[in-house]
């Protein structure tokens, strides 16, 4: 009996392992959410870089200062430029409106981006502007194709073209696909900084997607190991009732 | 002592306290050689709970409103203390409930718990199933995210490929021409009234239970065995009274089971996007199709089907009904199964290998109907339906000429 259990549940692994799948081959973000200076700097290039036209509009203020190890005149002297209420969410002023007429659609709110795209997306995302000039903003991306957006990090990354292949499709047409970045332009950092800006900001963009999932584990911990000894203590209990059983 | 007694009395006088307690718990006799299985009943009622106490608590601070209902949900995420607890607890205990009752129903498929006299038993199950289903489908719509909004127009859109009265089916369920604020505050409200007819409908469930008592992994009538046992002389020799034997039993199962559950809500409470899809933390467009629509995994056996019947002159409504049959085809289950004996322990091979290809046929599907179509996966697909199908309907034949072994008299372990 206990084989066919085994078998039965492995049988159901497959489905839980299965990927999210599909489109461009993404990095990975190798982020680290317990390391507070990574999530600070990440921090002040969001508010510097995104929130004049990415709102995070379920993010407070207060509520990152206390999570990343801010006291509260820090914010608000340093990476507050919106608003100067500390328990304000991260709005911007820019109306959906305005958004559409700069940039094709209004730039979505990145509150919880993290966790619809995944952070190996934005981490991949922020590293793979390329120079395209049939776009408005002469930049596209390699895995947000005709992306509305502008490289607003381009001074940091400099410029870079994207080399295509041509690869044979599955019906035999020639298809060009991704292979390599080659660099156009320096820019005020190095490639290997310029990664640990994306990946800053990668993690505090996880960060604000789910503010309380590092003390959700952190408690887990305890919870799991509260239920184990109660387990313990349950079994003991239903052993001695059971001894007269037979 | 004697105050608490006197106490009793009075109640007792008035309300069937103590004959409750006793025929149900007490002096309700159940057969002594349950295994793991038999954690699944009290584990479905344990889950009903949790859904019901956190549910009604995040109905507290949850806003059905199409404009606000997104944001509520983050704002339970962030700002109501212990909100993203509460949430989590609940979006984990859908996926948990249906764990649960999936083992719960194998069970009662392999040890013959739904035959003679439990046929009734059985089908208020499988109405506590539909039930169920339909909870999660109105709860699913609530956080307002994208897969929320287009899973529901698909599953309506189900409603509208019946023929003539289809379209204004669809109207009527929806309440508008799209879903829009409308079904949203409807879906709320008969998600909110279910699970309390779910509850109900779990009382009669027991109720039944009771009166024909608990079948067991050898599927021995322990009523018509030999009479008793230390408690009681009239009681079944290989019966043991629920409480306090089960009952311990059960709080062993509990903490095992509380163990696995919250390692998901602490740990991976999105289940790697199968608990909580990742495009639903993308509000509810209108305008915008995700590229692949798939139902929460609960669905996705029953969805495969959907997909795996053609459509014929461009209407879907073969693949619903095909859907549809599906699941009310258990309902005849009990009349189907025509072998001489009861659990599977005393069945022939012939039908432990169909029931386990079963089991891997219904993992399957559920498999394809996460994943885009193509044509493998539709052939496969079609493969599993006929074999889901061909399961029930040649169920009289093939339990019939399988070879059985001899029943004890008396249950065994």
């Amino acid at each position: 009996m206990k084989k066919l259990i085994v078998a039965f549940l492995l049988a159901a692994v497959p489905m839980l392992v299965m990927a999210a799948g599909g489109g461009a081959h993404l990095d990975d973000a190798d982020i680290d959410l317990g390391d507070q200076a990574s999530l600070q700097r990440g921090a002040k290039y969001f508010v510097n870089y995104c929130l004049s036209c990415h709102s995070a509009q379920f993010q407070r203020y207060n509520r990152m200062a206390r999570d990343l190890g801010l006291t509260e005149t820090e914010v608000i002297e340093n990476l507050m430029f919106t608003t100067d209420k500390i328990g304000d969410t991260m709005k911007i002023a820019m109306t959906e409106e305005q958004g559409t007429e700069w940039f094709g659609s209004p730039p979505p709110d990145l509150s919880v981006l993290a966790r619809a795209r995944g952070v190996d997306w934005i981490y991949t995302y922020l590293r793979s502007f390329y120079v395209d000039e049939k776009r408005p903003f002469g930049v596209n991306n390699i895995v947000f194709p005709d992306v509305g957006m502008p490289h607003v990090l381009w001074e940091l990354q400099g410029a870079q073209k994207a080399v295509f292949k041509l690869e044979k499709d599955a019906a035999g047409n020639d298809v060009e696909k991704f292979d390599h970045f080659e660099p156009v332009s320096e820019g005020l950092l190095s490639p290997a900084e310029y990664d640990q800006v994306a990946r800053d900001l990668t993690a505090f963009m996880s960060y604000i997607a789910e503010p309380i999932q590092m003390e959700r584990k952190r408690l887990g911990v305890w919870v799991l190991l509260f239920i184990a000894v109660f387990f313990v203590l349950s079994y003991l209990l239903k052993k001695e009732y059971w001894k007269d059983v037979h | 002592m004697s105050m608490m007694k006197n106490f009793m009395g009075w109640i007792d006088d008035r309300y069937p306290m103590t004959k409750v307690w006793n025929e149900h718990l007490a002096q309700y006799y159940a057969p002594k050689n349950f295994n793991f299985w038999y954690f699944m009943g009290s584990l479905a009622l344990l889950v009903l709970v949790i859904q019901i106490v956190t549910g009604v608590w995040l109905a507290m601070s949850y806003k059905p409103d199409a404009e606000l209902a997104f944001g509520s949900v983050e704002y339970i995420m962030r700002d109501v203390e212990w909100g993203w607890l509460i949430r989590y607890l609940h979006s984990t205990g859908a996926s948990a409930f249906f764990v649960v009752i999936y083992l719960h129903m194998f069970r009662g498929l392999m040890y013959g718990s739904y035959r003679k006299p439990r046929e009734l038993l059985w089908i208020i199950g499988v109405i506590i199933y539909l039930a169920m289903m339909a909870t999660a489908f109105f709860g699913y719509l609530l956080p307002w995210g994208q897969m929320s909004y287009w899973g529901a127009q698909v599953i309506v859109n189900l409603f509208s490929a019946v023929p003539v009265i289809g379209p204004d089916l669809g109207v009527w369920v929806r309440g508008d021409y799209v879903i829009s604020d409308a079904t949203l505050n409807r879906f709320f409200a008969l998600h909110f009234l279910l699970p309390f007819i779910l509850a109900a409908l779990v009382f009669i469930h027991i109720v039944a239970l009771h009166k024909v008592g608990s079948n067991n992994p050898d599927g021995i009538e322990i009523k018509k065995g030999p009479k008793g046992n230390r408690w009681s002389d009239s009681a079944p020799a290989d019966g043991i009274p629920f409480h306090p034997y089960y009952t311990v039993k059960d709080i062993a199962g509990v903490a095992g089971f509380l163990f696995l559950f919250a390692a998901v809500v602490f740990f991976a409470p999105e289940m790697g996007g199968y608990f909580i899809e990742h495009p639903n933390f993308e509000p509810a467009n209108p305008l915008k199709t995700p590229e692949h629509i798939a139902p929460v995994w609960y669905f996705t056996p029953f969805y495969a089907i959907l997909r795996a019947v053609p459509s014929i002159a461009g209407s879907a409504f073969p693949g619903v009904v095909a859907m549809f049959a599906s699941i009310l085809i258990m309902f005849f289950l009990p009349w189907l199964d025509r072998s001489p004996v009861k659990s599977i322990k005393y069945k022939g091979m012939l039908y432990k290998v169909i029931l386990w290809i079963f089991v891997l046929d219904f993992i399957m599907l559920g498999y394809l109907g996460v994943k885009p179509t193509t044509d493998l996966y539709k052939l496969m697909a079609q493969i599993g339906t006929i074999y889901y199908f061909a399961f029930f309907l040649l169920m009289p034949i093939y339990s019939k000429i399988d070879k059985t072994k001899p029943v004890p008299e008396r249950v065994t372990e």
